[in-house]
């Protein structure tokens, strides 16, 4: 079982938002001990999906919680925007693929970066993107 | 008896001020060092003389009715130049709410034997000097954030140098996160240099990044390939162990650019490109 223990969120609207949220997770992540190689892992996950937010959904929010399971801790970052959705996840997913001329290695990247990846898009509501990734995992 | 408190005010004036300046001189948190006494003084007394000449018997709620807007313009200048000044907060309502206990005072003193109109009076006064400090903190904040918002501009001002390491090697050192405007401002420098010194390698050292994602990755590849097209070569260099490994699952191809580890090692490299070599002197001794 995964037990929160601490939670905060953040507002993205801005570039400089940006910076901000990256300082706070690096913060979070310095607490519960992260090494350095997931911290970058965290922070680049984290860098990806709140770029994704601010250029398709002009912005949202993201919670930041630290979490338990037994002796293990990590950091559990939920990006939720209500911009225009994602019609076709697993197109999404896949390596290359891209609405918007970027690489297209966004998601399926961040993907790899973290221990668990959940996405859930409904086309004209918005996506929530939960990401885990444990302190030494 | 009726009495106004606006006419008590405008008779009381030098009374207040007094009681004002003397409260304020004797405050712990005068600020000597920031504002001089006679600054303090005639400060105060623009403010009291705006405050009780504009006084009238209705408009003591009404903070929005046009009377008041020369009071709420010095208040609000002072409050400026105090947050400039650097003065904090407390420090800053202070001023007003020692004005406030000031005038409060000479009620007290004036309306003796009646507990309920100095009551009233009381509130009245009260809800006023209120609002004036709302106002007063207000314009604080806002100088406050002028500060900052001075120095965002300063900071996203700091261009980024090329700088020329040896004949036909340009170093280019990035500090912070590399988005597109600054890309943009990135590519143009370099290859403007490029073009005046004549240069055949450019060095992009990322050391100062903090995180390469999917975007800067694609900043990068779009830098090194115009640098490309210009006849010059791109390397990029200050990759830490955790970004290689970052950029590696992340999937992103770097491989058709060359990468070092450290600046040195880049230009180590340029030079052998350019068959140059550094060498040891040799002294003899004598």
């Amino acid at each position: 079982m995964i037990l929160s223990l601490s939670k905060d969120t953040v507002q993205v609207l801005k570039e400089t938002d940006v910076v901000f949220l990256r300082n706070r997770v690096k913060e979070v992540a310095v607490k519960i001990k992260m090494g350095l190689v997931n911290q970058t892992r965290l922070l680049t996950a984290a860098s990806e999906l709140v770029r994704n937010m601010m250029r398709y959904a002009n912005g949202g929010v993201c919670m930041i919680e630290v979490v338990s399971s037994g002796r293990m801790n990590g950091v559990r970052l939920t990006f939720s925007d209500s911009g225009p959705g994602i019609p076709d996840i697993a197109a999404a997913m896949r390596d290359g693929f891209s609405t918007g001329r970027s690489l297209g290695l966004g998601l399926p990247g961040t993907k790899r970066l973290v221990n668990e990846f959940d996405i859930k898009s409904k086309v004209g509501e918005g996506t929530v993107v939960t990401i885990l990734k444990w302190a030494n995992g | 008896m009726t009495l106004n408190t606006h006419t008590l005010l405008q008779k009381k004036k030098k009374t207040i001020l007094e009681l004002w300046m003397k409260n304020q001189l004797a405050d712990e948190g005068l600020r000597e060092d920031l504002i001089s006494n006679e600054e303090l003084r005639s400060q105060s007394e623009e403010l009291i003389t705006a405050l009780v000449g504009n006084l009238s018997g209705d408009n003591f709620s009404n903070l929005e009715s046009d009377e008041w807007s020369p009071v709420i313009e010095i208040l609000g200048g002072i409050a400026i130049t105090r947050a400039r000044q650097g003065f904090s907060p407390r420090e800053t309502g202070n001023f007003v709410f020692s004005l406030k206990d000031a005038i409060l005072d000479v009620l007290q003193q004036e309306i003796t034997n009646d507990p309920a109109t100095l009551f009233v009076e009381s509130q009245k006064v009260n809800k006023l000097m209120d609002s004036l400090s709302v106002v007063t903190f207000e314009t604080f904040i806002k100088g406050r954030e002028e500060v900052i918002l001075r120095q965002t501009d300063e900071i996203t001002e700091i261009s980024t140098p090329v700088i020329r390491v040896w004949e036909g090697i340009l170093a280019l050192p990035i500090i912070g996160t590399l988005d597109s405007a600054r890309t943009q401002i990135v590519m143009e420098n370099l290859l403007q240099e490029i073009v005046e010194t004549g240069s055949s390698i450019a060095i992009l050292d990322i050391s100062g990044v903090p995180a390469v994602d999917s975007l800067v990755a694609q900043h990068l590849i779009k830098t090194v390939s115009a640098t490309r097209l210009m006849g010059a070569e791109c390397i990029i260099s200050g990759i830490r162990p955790e970004i290689a490994q970052t950029v590696v699952h992340l999937g992103i191809d770097l491989s058709n650019i060359i990468t070092k580890a450290t600046l040195a090692s880049a230009l180590a490299y340029s030079f052998k490109v350019m068959r140059l070599e550094v060498k040891k002197v040799t002294v003899t001794k004598l």
